[in-house]
């Protein structure tokens, strides 16, 4: 530290050297030049050697230890083991994720001799003899990576080994982190780009008076590539690219106020950083989806979700190489898809709307998923279908009835309010046997054609409008309430727009009347299949909404450890692994963000009333960026309106691990402020010590909640858990 | 402004005749004809049943807003002598001659014709000339929205008049130190109390506070003391004062309204308790202490879905349920909304037979084991390991019938007080929250939340669930009604439960704990939102894609609507891409080094954008991340904050960008036809500003300037 010294004599004195101070921010350190830095640099360089080499012992040997137990399936790996099963299986599966984690899994899975076979259906399913111990080590070796970056973004922050050691014996020790890094779950993957990417993006800042040079643009292009990996895995890694992005503008801004950069140099700047931090991620995002795309070439469960097209070009599925007749005709039984994107089939089913919701009718529907309810019979105006020969063509301008095939009910509507949609009009199932009224008329109506065109399948955009009150038949892609079992919402929309929502096409045909065609459907190219699944997974997304007797996590429980997750098991007879922080370790954190707010408060007051201190730098710039961080990943949860679950909070807790990490050495170091040596070295080690050996003990405690428990319940007596249900909301 | 009374006496006064002159012509536009239409228009069906309420003293919630809003329509009300009794139950009722309609709408139409000056004023303390001023107050004057919703009994106008004049004080504060601070505050307080959407405007003037006042700590000229004394002084007027005032509007609230209503049923037991008429009226007198014998009704402690009390009846559950489940057919337990006779339970001692008080009477305490006897059918409440009918996973409970199926009673539940710390270890009337926990499973009496089907006419299903969240107000029981039970017989006692309780006790909550409730009720009550035939999204407001129809005239095409002008619409949106744009240039110049304007002009120029891109800011992107159902009366405070820094934005542009005479004349000309236009347009939807005078068919078609707006044309 004694390079610093120099650095913050007190600049009160002399106004004109403060103002440059606040100006020049960061460059305070350039007036030693580097070789000053590099001194200090040079002087932490040997122990952190060791203790690094200590933390990566402990890290991997916490992590991987007892890593195959339990041998079932355990809390989320039924759904991502089984989709790292789909990629060896190649079959298309619909999740509301991007696919970067669960193809690593997959990989990692292929690579440890996993076959692809297990089904991995329900928590608890026992494993037998299936290799999956490669899936589950892939996971803790990358979660084992999250203590040793947290290690070296505070050395690099702070330039303070007993910072970087107390970050990372936080998050080495903390059950939370072991637990969600032991199974097969997308969390540590993501966690250890998120990581990797604030550790390529710290280094990269330390390379500012290097520009250009080799390391440089390694860490540089890092930067970019772990950007892209965290994206990859989950949305969430958008917050580390704000993260980055506010970094880089930050220092673009800093470069742009140094005078001595031209203007062609501060250009080449932002084109560096624009070609390595957007471009190069952009195209190894797209590059992820590709190889999805072209690996899951087997028609599976999520084909509903997507357009016609989408679905031709999976094999399996009854659309590729489909054989059908070409032209819609009166008698033919029909599916009717929605042309929104992810906009569903045309669905009605044996339940009425319930009272005070328009008519009390059957209630008709989007439905993606393929079912027999999705079958419409086209029929003429008056039906005497007892015609022999060739059926006639449905054209553009014919006026049609849609029979629901399972419950024989004309498609109706009427002037009554649409459920959710007020401005729309209902639609209903009506009639029985196909005689209804004139409420049932649909004018068909092909988009682009003229009177007497026919309707080709597949490829020609529908409208239906009805007869009697002029509206179009309309998808709103509003969720029903779940007396509608969550299906979307279809009306009769009188603004006459033509928008995807109310056009339609026709997927399946089946006229036995009429010969079979062989089509080829136009093939999607790969920016609009890229385009739609974004669109069918952000809609997935904010369609995860909670279930009723669905535990619905709080925001606001997480950072004090209020409740964690059961992993497996609940009873006492049960192995039971429950995702809960250590709870000192969270409490500690929690203490460390109020502390460090008062600390930055009380630094900056000072400073700004013209006294200088010791460390300010450091906790504003190194401690600010780190809350940044946390607040990025932390309060937009705030106002997410999908379900919560506790494991989202772990990416932010690394960053308050880190910040504490900080604080705590710097408020330890401040011991100087108030207190004479060696009295302040005694307390400054003291204070470590203390830390040091709550953590280690409270791990000690509750090490059993990573690491299995069995037998009676925390709150029974004879538990291996006794008297350590500090809260009582917690479930183990 | 009045400078001094001298000898000989010589009154000096200066008199702004333009802002004498605009604010005339704000009280004309929107004052003139304020009874006409007679009739409820839009919201007023809405903020008129509350204003009803006060006058007669009836206790409600609204959750759309804190209480002063109401009280301010209220007040006026008052004025004009409205006694309350009106129904206010249709958009387009006609008044009857007994309501004062010119006194209901004339506290909003003050507010909104006082917007005007203030704007005036303001544009002077941001330091802008006289002229801009003039032109802000005339984007504002010639609003046609503004107008609109000004003329009615809402509260918007309400609203921006408070935040406008938190704005004007703190800034005449900010460059002449005074006392116009506290008055600062008092406005940031009232808006807030108006609608919670002035706690961001409040948030926006505290950041500019504090920025201001980081300035000043860095001032070294200053002593020490006089920072401190200065902060502390700063931090007691923006901040003690309005959350002190929020309190109070509460107090208010809460102590005028004194007489239980229809919201009752949404608060404690205390809390009803404490209103006139209410549940005191019948629990008044009520035994304190719950003993072996009671006969209470429990109520369950959540309001969701809907209050209610557990209630059993003379029906089995049903052998099969529809998806093929079984169930123990004995008797259904329920928790049923509606005071009822079925609702009455008695507690009896599992180790004595009578089901009567003793004297003196045994107080049950926490931790003792009882049993629950249905009054009126005389089973004991009971729970075993069967799945409930439509939660599987926890028990079915039941009022135990014994069908000599190997299915033993299991009617033993232990009394778990969960507030015993605040409260006592004995069964308190009202005042305890008790868990009953089954005995044989340690499962927990909870009310689900679902409802049943037919077979259970659709009262709400009651379960034991042994995996229970630790601090859910679902297990939570209230004794609500209480009396000692005496009769021994079951007919006796079925007369005994039919007749009403009484007895005399009085009870108190404290202010504060009824200001916590109420406060956190408005804030968690969730009324259904669903959509309405007007409401929009936020995006649709900017380019005004929307507009709202507030009245129709029962017989001709008269009618009034939410629709600004559209050309001052335009140049808000203009200004605010110009500002930020201008900033984004002057901030990256600057940066280099290059400083286009001298470096006062360039704080007159942030200082307008904190305020006037930052208050548009926090107006309407909130709205963003809403999932409420909204209007566009909802973009108006964004919008007055446009208004502000369009004639700002110009003078800056005259006076700093514009070089050549030449350009500043033909900016100068620009600008009058603009205004030219404002005015046109103004005239042009008077009408339906107004709602007079009627309109063509033909000429209201004209008037959909935009497809997607939705003007009403009568077929005759």
């Amino acid at each position: 530290p004694n390079s610093f010294q120099t650095t913050f004599t007190p600049v009160s004195k002399d106004k004109n050297s403060q103002t440059a101070g606040h100006l020049a921010g960061g460059d305070t350190q350039s007036s030693n030049g580097p070789s000053g830095q590099f001194l200090a640099r040079e002087s932490i360089e040997s122990p952190s050697k060791v203790l690094l080499m200590l933390v990566a012992g402990l890290s991997f040997s916490t992590r991987l230890y007892m890593i195959t137990e339990p041998p079932h399936v355990c809390w989320d790996e039924t759904h991502f083991g089984k989709m790292g099963s789909y990629y060896i299986n190649r079959t298309f599966f619909f999740d509301v994720h991007p696919p970067l984690g669960k193809m690593l899994i997959g990989l990692a899975g292929y690579m440890s001799g996993y076959d692809g076979t297990f089904p991995f259906i329900k928590p608890g399913d026992k494993y037998e003899n299936q290799n999956y111990w490669g899936m589950r080590g892939f996971c803790a070796t990358l979660g084992s990576f999250l203590p040793i970056f947290a290690y070296l973004i505070v050395l690099e922050l702070s330039n303070s080994c007993t910072a970087a050691i107390i970050a990372a014996t936080l998050l080495i020790f903390d059950t939370g982190c072991i637990t969600i890094s032991q199974y097969i779950l997308l969390d540590p993957i993501l966690m250890f780009f998120i990581m990797a990417a604030v550790l390529s993006m710290v280094k990269f800042n330390q390379q500012r008076y290097r520009s250009f040079s080799a390391s440089w643009w390694l860490w540089l292009v890092l930067t970019g590539i772990n950007l892209a990996g965290a994206l990859g895995v989950k949305f969430v890694g958008l917050f580390v690219i704000i993260l980055v992005g506010l970094n880089t503008i930050w220092d673009l801004w800093r470069l742009l106020g140094d005078m001595s950069l031209s203007l062609v140099d501060i250009a080449k700047h932002f084109l560096a950083r624009a070609f390595a931090l957007i471009l190069l991620p952009v195209i190894l995002y797209v590059t992820i989806f590709a190889v999805h795309f072209v690996v899951l070439n087997k028609s599976g469960p999520g084909d509903g979700f997507f357009s016609s097209a989408f679905q031709s070009r999976l094999i399996g599925n009854n659309l590729h190489n489909a054989s059908m007749p070409e032209y819609l005709a009166f008698g033919s039984t029909v599916t009717i898809k929605n042309l929104r994107i992810a906009g569903g089939y045309l669905h009605s089913h044996w339940h009425l709307y319930p009272e005070g919701v328009g008519a009390r009718q059957q209630q008709v529907t989007a439905y993606l998923h393929k079912d027999y309810n999705n079958l419409w019979v086209v029929h003429r105006q008056q039906d005497n279908n007892s015609q022999s020969g060739n059926p006639d063509l449905v054209r553009h301008g014919d006026i049609v009835r849609l029979e629901h095939k399972e419950t024989t009910r004309n498609l109706h509507s009427h002037l009554h309010e649409a459920p959710l949609t007020k401005k729309h009009f209902q639609v209903t199932g009506y009639g029985i046997n196909g005689t209804g009224d004139a409420n049932d008329l649909w004018q068909v109506e092909v988009c682009g054609g003229r009177k007497g065109d026919p309707v080709k399948v597949l490829r020609s955009k529908v409208r239906f409008l009805h007869r009697a009150t002029g509206c179009v038949l309309y998808s709103s892609g509003k969720t029903l309430p779940k007396w509608g079992w969550e299906q979307i919402e279809v009306t009769c929309s009188p603004y006459l727009k033509e928008t995807p929502s109310s056009q339609w096409n026709i997927e399946d045909h089946i006229n036995p009347k009429l010969p079979n065609i062989s089509l080829s459907v136009l093939k999607p190219n790969f920016l609009e299949i890229l385009l739609e699944s974004h669109i069918v997974m952000f809609r997935g997304n904010s369609g995860l909404k909670p279930k009723d007797n669905e535990m619905n996590s709080k925001p606001w429980h997480w950072p004090i450890n209020y409740q964690g997750l059961r992993f497996s098991g609940v009873n006492a007879t049960e192995y039971r692994v429950y995702l809960l922080g250590n709870p000192v370790v969270w409490w500690i954190n929690l203490a460390s963000l109020g502390l460090y707010l008062t600390m930055v408060a009380v630094a900056s007051i000072a400073t700004q009333r013209g006294f200088s201190l010791e460390h300010s730098l450091v906790l504003v710039r190194g401690g600010g960026l780190l809350m940044l961080g946390w607040l990025l990943h932390y309060a937009p949860f705030f106002t997410m309106g999908r379900i919560l679950y506790f494991h989202h909070y772990f990416p932010a807790m690394l960053f308050s691990s880190m910040l504490t990490g900080l604080t705590l050495d710097i408020l330890f170091r401040s011991a100087d402020l108030l207190l004479h040596p060696p009295y302040s070295y005694w307390f400054q080690r003291a204070g470590q010590l203390l830390l040091l050996f709550s953590i280690l003990y409270s791990f000690y405690l509750f090490h059993p909640l990573s690491y299995g428990m069995t037998g009676p319940l925390a709150h029974e007596p004879g538990s291996a858990m006794a008297d350590l249900k500090w809260m009582d909301s917690w479930e183990f | 402004r009045w400078e001094m009374l001298q000898l000989p006496l010589v009154v000096t006064a200066q008199v702004d005749l333009l802002l004498v002159l605009v604010s005339l012509l704000a009280f004309w536009t929107r004052l003139s004809h304020l009874n006409y239409p007679n009739a409820v228009v839009f919201d007023e069906v809405y903020y008129g049943q509350f204003v009803s309420l006060y006058m007669k003293r009836v206790f409600f919630i609204d959750d759309s807003g804190p209480p002063l809003g109401h009280m301010i329509l209220a007040s006026g009300a008052y004025l004009g002598g409205f006694d309350g009794n009106f129904v206010w139950n249709r958009i387009g009722a006609e008044y009857p001659s007994t309501v004062n309609v010119w006194s209901l709408r004339l506290l909003p139409a003050l507010c909104g014709a006082l917007c005007v000056p203030l704007v005036y004023l303001l544009t002077l303390e941001l330091k802008f000339s006289h002229l801009s001023a003039l032109g802000a107050a005339v984007l504002l004057l010639l609003e046609n929205s503004l107008i609109v919703q000004s003329r009615f009994m809402l509260l918007e106008s309400v609203l921006i008049f408070f935040v406008l004049l938190a704005f004007f004080s703190y800034l005449r504060f900010h460059n002449a130190p005074s006392s116009w601070l506290i008055l600062s505050g008092v406005s940031c307080g009232a808006a807030v109390g108006v609608k919670y959407m002035g706690l961001f405007s409040y948030l926006l003037l505290l950041v500019v506070a504090s920025l201001h006042t980081w300035k000043l700590i860095g001032d070294k000229t200053i002593s020490h003391m006089n920072v401190c004394v200065q902060s502390v002084h700063r931090v007691l007027c923006l901040v003690v004062v309005p959350v002190l005032l929020y309190v109070f509007w509460f107090y208010v609230h809460l102590s005028f309204l004194n007489r239980s209503g229809p919201h009752d049923q949404l608060m404690s037991s205390a809390f009803q308790a404490s209103l006139q008429g209410g549940l005191s009226r019948i629990t008044r007198g009520q035994p304190l202490e719950v003993a072996y014998g009671s006969q209470v009704t429990l109520r369950s402690s959540v309001s969701q879905p809907i209050p209610c009390w557990l209630h059993s009846h003379k029906v089995n559950y049903p052998i099969r349920y529809d998806n093929g489940r079984g169930s123990s057919h004995q008797q259904q337990v329920t928790c049923y909304p509606f005071k009822d006779v079925n609702n009455w339970w008695i507690i009896k001692d599992p180790g004595r037979q009578q089901l009567v008080v003793d004297t003196p009477p045994r107080p049950v305490r926490h931790g003792d084991v009882i049993q629950l006897v249905h009054g009126m059918t005389s089973r004991f409440l009971n729970s075993h390991d069967v799945a409930a009918p439509m939660s599987p996973h926890t028990q079915e409970v039941s009022g135990y019938i014994d069908f000599n199926v190997s299915m033993p009673a299991q009617n033993l539940w232990r009394v778990d007080i969960s507030n015993r710390e605040a409260e006592s270890e004995v069964w308190k009337t009202i005042l305890s929250e008790v868990r009953l926990i089954h005995v044989n499973t340690s499962a927990v009496l909870k009310l689900s939340g679902v409802s049943l089907p037919d077979w259970g006419f659709r009262q709400l299903e009651v379960v034991a669930d042994k995996l229970f969240k630790a601090h859910s107000s679902s297990l939570e029981w209230t004794v609500e009604e209480h009396r000692y039970g005496t009769s021994q017989e079951q007919k006796e006692r079925e007369a005994e439960l039919h007749s009403p309780t009484h007895i005399d006790v009085d009870r108190k909550i404290s202010f504060w704990a009824k200001f916590v409730e109420l406060q956190w009720k408005m804030l968690t009550v969730k009324q259904e939102e669903s959509e309405h035939k007007y409401s929009s999204s936020p995006l649709e407001w900017i380019t005004m894609e929307t507009n709202i129809a507030y009245w129709l005239h029962s017989s001709t095409n008269a009618q009034i609507h939410l629709i600004g002008n559209p050309v001052s619409w335009g140049v808000a949106n203009l200004s605010l891409l110009a500002y930020q744009l201008l900033a984004v240039v002057y901030l990256l110049r600057r940066r280099r080094g290059l400083k286009d304007v001298p470096d006062g002009v360039w704080d007159q120029f942030v200082c307008l954008g904190c305020v006037c891109v930052g208050g548009w800011l926090v107006n309407f992107v909130p709205f963003l991340l809403m999932d409420k159902t909204l209007f566009l009366y909802h973009y108006l405070p964004a919008l007055c904050y446009l208004y502000l820094l369009s004639p700002a934005l110009l003078e800056h542009a005259h006076t700093h960008l514009l070089s050549s005479v030449t350009h500043q004349r033909a900016l100068c000309v620009g600008a009058l036809a603009v205004l030219l236009s404002i005015f046109l347009t103004y005239r042009t939807f008077c009408p339906l500003t107004y709602g007079s005078p009627e309109l063509s068919a033909h000429q209201l078609q004209g008037l959909k300037w935009r497809d997607t707006w939705d003007i009403l044309y009568r077929r005759r």
